[in-house]
């Protein structure tokens, strides 16, 4: 067992996976001699060598596509996107490219690869730098998405991805990369699809990913302390596959249900499970859903004022305490 | 290997010059097939048989013959919409490519994919990409693959001029370029990026040829029409990828006879160029070209009668298929074989 950052579980996740498999070749931008603008691909260039870490340009059709074609002919790319906004300059190959060509062709080609991005806010990046998009890939059939918030679970989901038979979005969150966490010796390989109970409790429900997690465990210990309220926190760490037995259970359990979403308001992720509880467990709940997001809106820059937009712990805690009491 | 201009061909009846007389009838063969089975698609139209959309090669039958002839087993073709061409050409048989355009049982796909999107991967035909521009990264993605592992396969992604004003084709050419990738790109120039002229669209006279130079190729372009021109041209591309020289990017002039997909009519076009194109039509070109290399008649009229026949029976067993089994909505979004996105 070690401390690990973040970050540096990053760079270990791709290591363990590179060194398991010749096949799986990492590509982007500023990610080999640099060692990623977050630094967290530092040393895989020196360990596994020019062919295997390549640095490309800007380019993020031709880093996508590319990865594409070397999955579906035998590799198992890691790709970078370094901002998860720049999804949007290469999206026609998460919507239509990767999910599409093992159905339109009849279960002819195969997409294994993984993309791993750098979502989130939190680092007073303005609008096109700081976007949460898990909900972006979320809604494409065909695609697999999920969005660690611990050292630990970086490497397993990660060895998880990059073994999986299916494209899989990968999310980071850059404003956990410097957070510290135990992580075991050896071998980590997780389980894409499981979500997982990081704090027991009985009055309530919060469903949390990346960097909502940290946030609603502390929302939860206030409420605890302060309040009384003893909440149940599920990182959902994987969007799809979803783990709604998880959740289900945890309702069936609390009677209440919270999602704190970094997202946008509108079609985030936390609508889709609200609208599976509702349809599913609804006499288990004794009040309404509640969702807890940034709102419509794009982020800000300053710290104020993004600070006012993201969830945090304060907002949680109110939010769930004034609920509760309703 | 002599240059493409050295290599006129030499009209004598004994002598088959670099090409011979088995590839010639290869690339023959290949012509009239595209063009029997793209005329018998459109037929199936007009019968409503086949639905959706279709974008016909008619015109173009040179380009798809002349670079798949020359590729060996294990290369692999990435195209476009208006790829039923490509496939046919890497030897995917007509009644698979029929059947999907149909949406029968039979089709290549079964079909889960149609016109737009035929692939046969045991055939190496690894895509038809209906997003334009996509499959040109994608391509090189393959030809990364084959550089990776040290295999000689090449990478050949053919699209049409409208496609040399997207960005996936100059990050894709400078991607192959910097990478030295065993990739070759393609573009049949038929003068219309779907309903306009290309010339009106863009910067340069020859759309791919013009931008070559930006990234340190040479300026290739090729008689389209000419199956001898498009073979050699393929030859000396896919022999410097192999060698592990990197990319070509070769302009192929040609022309489609109908319209951009089936609901064009092609009525922008000026009177009189379509006849104009028609005189060289690549398979009457090519069977004077035979010929001149002492085929006979017989053998040409032979392989005439033979794909006509081909055609046929390919139609009737598509129309004798069934749809597709309706489970197959769900199958295949995911590796496991089906849809289940949660547990």
């Amino acid at each position: 067992m070690a401390e690990l950052t973040y970050r540096d579980a990053v760079i270990r996740g791709i290591a363990q996976e590179m060194t398991r498999d010749p096949d799986v070749v990492f590509l982007g931008e500023d990610i080999a001699k640099a060692g990623g603008v977050f630094k967290a691909t530092v040393g895989l260039y020196e360990q596994f060598g020019p062919l295997r870490v390549r640095d490309t340009p800007i380019s993020e059709q031709a880093i996508l596509g590319a990865a594409m074609g070397a999955a579906m002919t035998g590799l198992k790319p890691i790709a970078e996107i370094m901002f998860s906004d720049f999804i949007a300059v290469c999206f026609d190959y998460i919507a239509n490219e990767f999910p599409k060509s093992r159905y339109m062709t009849n279960g002819q080609v195969k997409v294994p690869l993984v993309v791993r991005t750098g979502n989130g806010g939190g680092a007073r990046f303005g609008a096109q730098h700081s976007q949460s998009v898990e909900n972006w890939c979320m809604m494409i059939p065909g695609l697999k998405v999920v969005a660690p918030s611990s050292p630990r679970d970086v490497i397993g989901l990660m060895a998880a991805a990059v073994r999986d038979p299916d494209p899989v979005i990968f999310f980071e969150h850059k404003s956990l990369y410097a957070t510290k966490g135990e992580v075991p010796d050896g071998e980590i390989v997780d389980t894409l699809g499981t979500a997982r109970i990081v704090r027991p409790g009985k009055d309530a429900t919060i469903l949390a990913l990346a960097l909502m997690v940290p946030r609603a465990l502390a929302a939860a210990e206030k409420l605890k302390s302060e309040h009384g309220i003893d909440c149940e926190v599920v990182d959902v760490r994987s969007l799809v596959p979803l783990d709604t037995q998880t959740i289900l259970g945890s309702v069936a359990k609390t009677h209440r249900l919270f999602t704190v979403e970094e997202n946008p308001r509108l079609c985030g992720w936390g609508a889709e499970l609200v609208s599976i509880v509702a349809d599913e467990a609804f006499y288990d709940l004794d009040g309404p859903p509640v969702r807890i997001t940034t709102p419509h809106i794009p982020l800000p820059s300053a710290d104020i004022l993004e600070d006012l937009a993201l969830p945090s712990v304060d907002r949680i805690a109110e939010r769930v305490q004034r609920s509760l009491n309703a | 290997m002599a240059k493409i201009e050295d290599r006129a061909a030499l009209p004598t009846a004994s002598h088959n010059d670099d090409i011979g007389e088995e590839t010639r009838l290869v690339l023959y063969r290949t012509q009239v097939e595209i063009r029997e089975a793209e005329q018998r698609a459109y037929d199936l139209f007009l019968q409503n048989l086949v639905k959706g959309t279709s974008h016909l090669s008619l015109g173009q039958e040179a380009v798809a013959a002349g670079f798949a002839a020359a590729m060996r087993p294990g290369d692999l073709s990435f195209c476009t919409y208006r790829g039923h061409a490509h496939t046919l050409a890497r030897g995917v048989p007509i009644v698979k490519v029929l059947g999907e355009l149909m949406g029968r049982d039979i089709g290549l796909m079964r079909g889960k994919g149609g016109s737009m999107h035929l692939t046969s991967v045991e055939h190496g035909v690894m895509g038809s990409y209906a997003i334009i521009g996509a499959h040109l990264p994608i391509a090189c993605g393959a030809a990364w693959r084959a550089q990776y592992k040290g295999q000689k396969d090449v990478s050949v992604c053919f699209f049409g001029d409208g496609t040399t004003n997207i960005g996936a084709f100059h990050e894709a050419l400078n991607f192959a370029v910097v990478w030295k990738l065993p990739v070759v790109f393609v573009c049949e120039n038929n003068l219309y990026m779907e309903y306009t002229p290309i010339s009106d669209v863009t910067a340069v006279q020859h759309p791919a040829a013009d931008r070559a130079a930006a990234y340190g190729l040479p300026r290739i372009i090729v008689d389209g029409n000419d199956a001898d021109a498009v073979y050699r041209s393929a030859v000396t591309a896919y022999e410097k990828a192999r060698a592990g020289d990197g990319p070509s990017l070769i302009e192929c002039m040609t022309y489609r006879y109908s319209g951009h997909s089936r609901a064009d009519p092609a009525k922008y076009r000026p009177e009189g160029e379509l006849e104009k194109w028609k005189e060289r039509d690549p398979i009457k070109l090519y069977r004077q070209r035979l010929k001149q290399f002492g085929v006979d008649e017989e053998t040409i009229l032979r392989i005439d009668t033979e794909v006509k026949r081909e055609v046929d029976e390919a139609t009737e067993a598509c129309k004798a298929s069934p749809p597709p089994a309706l489970d197959l909505l769900t199958t295949d979004v995911y590796a496991d074989g089906g849809f289940a996105w949660r547990n």
